[in-house]
């Protein structure tokens, strides 16, 4: 298709007589366009779009992972922010990167639209009319037989069964695979509507993270969110107001063997709400069955232990009393961290470092240590600060600065009820049990079923270009001297040489037997409109033209 | 929804499944012996006309007295491949091995309780059974078993890499693979990948004749396994009809795979390294078919492009799931 649009805009350059030399601005544009929708920039820029993304598997990226990538400054101070200027972080939403595929995106509108135009015209075509010397085409074939030319013509006809046939005075001209063009253009159309959803997925959607603890429930608007991921166009003040419920969390792990340890299951039992007003529903949340509600998704994405504490005051006075989220470090022992901020005590605040070990034993050297995942025998251990949170300033949940603070030492390990009387007569805080939480993702992506249809649309698409063998076939019957007729079948394929050929081939025999099966010919063909019944191999065709 | 998870191995099946392997391998390691030998010392003969192979331009027809006379305007000479009685053998000792590998995947699947290509080592297994499958298959519809021994080589490679150093017992899976999908996706990049890999292989046999052929065009003798292979158009053919196969079935595997990543995490597409590889392979077999359609580019050139794409395949499924942490979790 390529070339045909440039064998007419290279005319038109002729013709508007610019200079040897000169193109003129419009000459310019007409030459880049010729460029850009040429196969070979499209080989290029498909190459260009293999190779920028190999940076953006090696290096960590923004849009997987923001810890490794701060992590990856702290371990390459020197060499990540030089990285971070060439976008390396964030190859797939980086300049260079969209200008790759910008370019690729618009050399594509540019190849398949006038090439669609062109199919839409070419779809009712009749065949070509047979060429003069159908020895020169790729596959010719000739033989000589008793039937009458009409008789061959018509045998033909039959033998080409799936072509579009057209008679051309002592000849058929016989085509098929018309689909093939249809299903490329189907195909990298295909690709641009994917390309366009993802775009528009990207600017109106979001998505977010947070964390709700068994018992508690998360309202959707923006302060419930620990991190949320906005798109460019996104209103983050008008979200979804629906509403869920986190009643229970199971997780199951493997208890034995060598697997032991290995997670099983993880189901969270939610209700939700699509908006305050509407009716409750309930839903079983597990790995691979999200919540749909309100057009957001719901993920479940991990799970982790909030051991809930107790803190009175020196006055005895309970001013905490709460399930604190503990972060897991490894998902086999499920050892965790977490940190206790008490600011209101009435007195000094009080900070506590964590952690939570859910199935403890004690290893030969004395050490504690969690063996399990499964909170089999939940301990806790804890370190105690006396001074100034320093809340004034945005800080993690997960962390305590200590700066301000004194250090009131360590507590013993503690079972659930057991109690530390701080020192100093500072307070005291129980471990007075646990509750799971899970850490929830929301994504509404409006893009997510367009994407999904266009890439439907695109196999379909392409099955059809693979498999589809678009080919031509001319069939000429003229009486020799001798009162025999010679009869040359030809073929052009599209596509491969040899499995074209070997068809031709086949078509040839299959011809040429049937003639020879009935001697003299078979009957004279009926009209064009009379055939019916069940196709017999002496049975003319049923029409003039048929059509794949 | 979810798989229900047999909490026991059976053990029988298991130890019948890993001598199976064992078994296999030798089986496949005798082929190759053969297929090699026929390689190298088979007589070159003329395949029949038929779906791959050109017709000649004797193919005569001879009727009674309507003898068809057959003109074809190709470049390309009569297939010829070297050929020997050791090579039929060499493929039903070929067709024995199959067997046996598809009486291992399914006795693990039975010791395990579930599909049997949930990790690393039973993925290359299936890999190249699917392989080995599209040998026998072009062997039988193609009458290419002269590919044999390229196929066989990287076959017993990946299979020696799978026993030695993938290998673990037989079990249940974790979570995230409790999905319908996923022995959806992994089975069509299993099908997809092991369709690469013959045409890989074809693709690397096709630059040796090539070579051979631009050798002999200077005069030169070519001896030896190379100068006994059929014409490079021959093979090149072979190899783009494993690619017709595999590229739709690699793209319906990334879409399957993406509904499962929106499943199971949320979103359908995250560039995460498995998931940018995989585009980076679709990219350059789309690339590969491009260059088929671009004047100078086909012959050597496109199949160099088909090596590498399956060079990125093996990349993604090696050094991708060992060198960066993603969210995968096959390994
Ligand atoms: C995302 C980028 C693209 C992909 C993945 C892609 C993929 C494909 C595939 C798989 C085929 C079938 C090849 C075959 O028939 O064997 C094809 C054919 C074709 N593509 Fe693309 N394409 C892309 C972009 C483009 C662009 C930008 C152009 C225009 C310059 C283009 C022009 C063509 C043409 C003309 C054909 C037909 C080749 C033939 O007749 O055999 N494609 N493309």
């Amino acid at each position: 298709m390529s070339t045909t649009t440039n064998d007419t805009e290279a005319g038109t350059d002729n013709a508007s007589g610019s200079g040897p030399r000169g193109l003129g601005p419009a000459g310019w544009l007409r030459w880049a366009w010729r460029i850009l929708t040429s196969m070979r920039t499209a080989l290029i820029l498909l190459f260009l779009l293999a190779v920028g993304a190999i940076p953006g598997s090696i290096l960590p990226q923004n849009v997987v992972s923001v810890d490794q990538v701060n992590s990856y400054f702290q371990d390459h101070p020197d060499l990540a922010p030089w990285l971070d200027r060439l976008y390396l972080f964030d190859v797939f939403s980086s300049p260079w990167y969209a200008a790759i595929y910008l370019l690729l995106f618009v050399s594509l509108a540019g190849c398949v639209i006038p090439r669609a135009v062109a199919h839409a015209r070419a779809i009712r075509a009749r065949p070509v009319r047979t060429p003069r010397h159908l020895g020169r085409m790729p596959y010719a074939a000739r033989f000589t037989t008793d039937a009458a030319p009409e008789t061959v013509l018509d045998q033909a006809r039959a033998v080409l069964k799936g072509y579009r046939t057209e008679r051309y005075g002592d000849s058929v001209s016989a085509e098929t695979g018309y689909l093939r063009e249809a299903g490329n253009v189907l195909f990298h159309l295909a690709l641009l509507g994917l390309l366009l959803a993802l775009a528009a997925g990207a600017f109106f959607g979001y998505r977010g993270n947070l964390l709700l603890v068994e018992g508690d429930g998360f309202a959707n608007t923006l302060p419930s969110y620990d991190a949320i991921y906005p798109g460019h166009w996104t209103d983050t003040d008008d979200l979804e107001p629906f509403t869920l419920h986190l009643d229970d969390f199971e997780a199951t792990f493997i208890e034995e063997g060598n697997l032991s340890g290995q997670a099983e299951s993880y189901v969270a039992d939610v209700t939700y709400r699509e908006s305050p007003e509407a009716e409750e529903g309930r839903h079983r949340l597990e790995v691979n069955h999200p919540l749909s509600v309100n057009g957001v998704q719901v993920y479940l994405l991990g799970h982790g232990y909030a051991p809930e504490f107790e803190v009175r005051n020196a006055e005895g006075e309970v001013v905490f009393d709460q399930a604190v989220p503990f972060i897991h470090r490894d998902t086999r022992s499920f050892t965790s961290d977490g940190v206790v901020k008490v600011p209101d005590t009435g007195g000094e605040e009080l900070g506590f470092v964590g952690v939570f070990l859910p199935s403890a034993v004690e290893t030969e050297g004395g050490e504690l240590v969690s063996d399990f995942p499964d909170a089999r025998d939940p301990r806790v251990t804890l370190e105690g600060y006396q001074g100034d949170l320093g809340l004034v300033d945005p800080q993690s949940v997960y962390q305590l600065r200590t700066t301000g603070m004194e250090p009131l030492g360590s507590s013993p390990v503690m079972e659930i009820g057991d109690t530390w009387e701080l020192p100093d007569g500072a307070g005291s805080i129980t471990f007075s049990g646990y509750r799971e939480y899970v850490s929830l993702q929301t994504n509404r992506d409006g893009a997510r079923l367009p994407a999904l249809t266009a890439a439907s649309l695109a196999v379909l698409g392409l099955v059809i270009t693979l498999f589809v063998r678009p080919r031509r076939v001319w069939v000429r019957a003229e009486r020799t001297g001798d009162g025999r007729t010679r009869v040359e079948l030809a073929g052009l394929g599209k596509t491969e040489v040899a499995g074209n050929n070997a068809e031709f081939h086949e078509l040839t025999t299959d011809l040429a037997r049937r003639l020879r099966s009935g001697p003299g010919g078979t009957p004279p063909s009926p009209g064009p409109d009379e055939g019916s019944g069940p196709h017999s191999p002496t049975d003319p065709p049923e029409s003039t033209t048929t059509r794949e | 929804m979810t798989y229900t998870l047999a909490g026991t191995v059976d053990e029988t099946m298991a130890s019948a499944s890993d001598s199976l392997i064992i078994a296999m391998i030798v089986t496949y390691a005798a082929a190759l012996f053969l297929f090699a030998i026929e390689a190298a010392y088979g007589r070159r003969t003329k395949l029949k006309a038929g779906r791959l192979m050109p017709v000649g331009a004797g193919a005569a027809e001879d009727g009674a007295d309507d003898a068809i006379e057959v003109n074809v305007r190709t470049a390309e000479g009569e297939a010829r491949a070297s050929q020997s009685v050791l090579g039929t053998i060499a493929l039903g000792v070929t067709g024995l091995g199959f067997a046996m590998g598809v009486a291992q995947i399914v006795t693990r699947g039975l010791a395990a309780g579930r599909w049997p290509w949930g990790n690393m080592f039973e993925f290359v297994v299936a890999l190249c059974l699917v392989a080995v499958g599209g040998l026998l298959y072009a062997s039988l519809r193609y009458q290419a078993r002269f590919l044999g021994a390229f196929v066989l080589v990287p076959v017993l490679i990946l299979l020696g890499i799978g026993v030695r150093w993938l290998y673990v017992d037989p079990g249940p899976l974790i979570p995230a693979l409790h999905s319908y999908w996923v022995p959806i996706h992994v089975t069509a990049a299993i099908l997809a990948g092991g369709a690469f890999m013959v045409s890989g292989a074809a693709g690397v046999t096709y630059l040796v004749s090539h070579r051979a052929e631009a050798r002999r065009a200077l005069g030169e003798r070519v001896t030896g396994v190379a100068g006994r292979l059929p014409s490079p158009e021959l093979l090149d053919r072979i190899s783009h009809r494993f690619i017709l196969f595999a590229f739709p079935l690699w793209t319906f595997g990334i879409i399957a795979g993406s509904i499962w990543a929106d499943e199971a995490w949320g979103r359908f597409w995250g560039w995460d390294p498995k998931e940018v590889w995989s585009f980076i392979s679709w990219v350059i077999y789309a690339a590969y078919l491009h260059a088929r359609a671009t004047g100078g580019w086909r012959g050597p050139k496109a199949t160099w492009i088909n090596v590498v794409g399956f060079a990125t395949i093996l990349f993604n499924f090696f050094a991708v799931n060992y060198m960066f942490s993603g969210l995968h979790s096959y390994a």
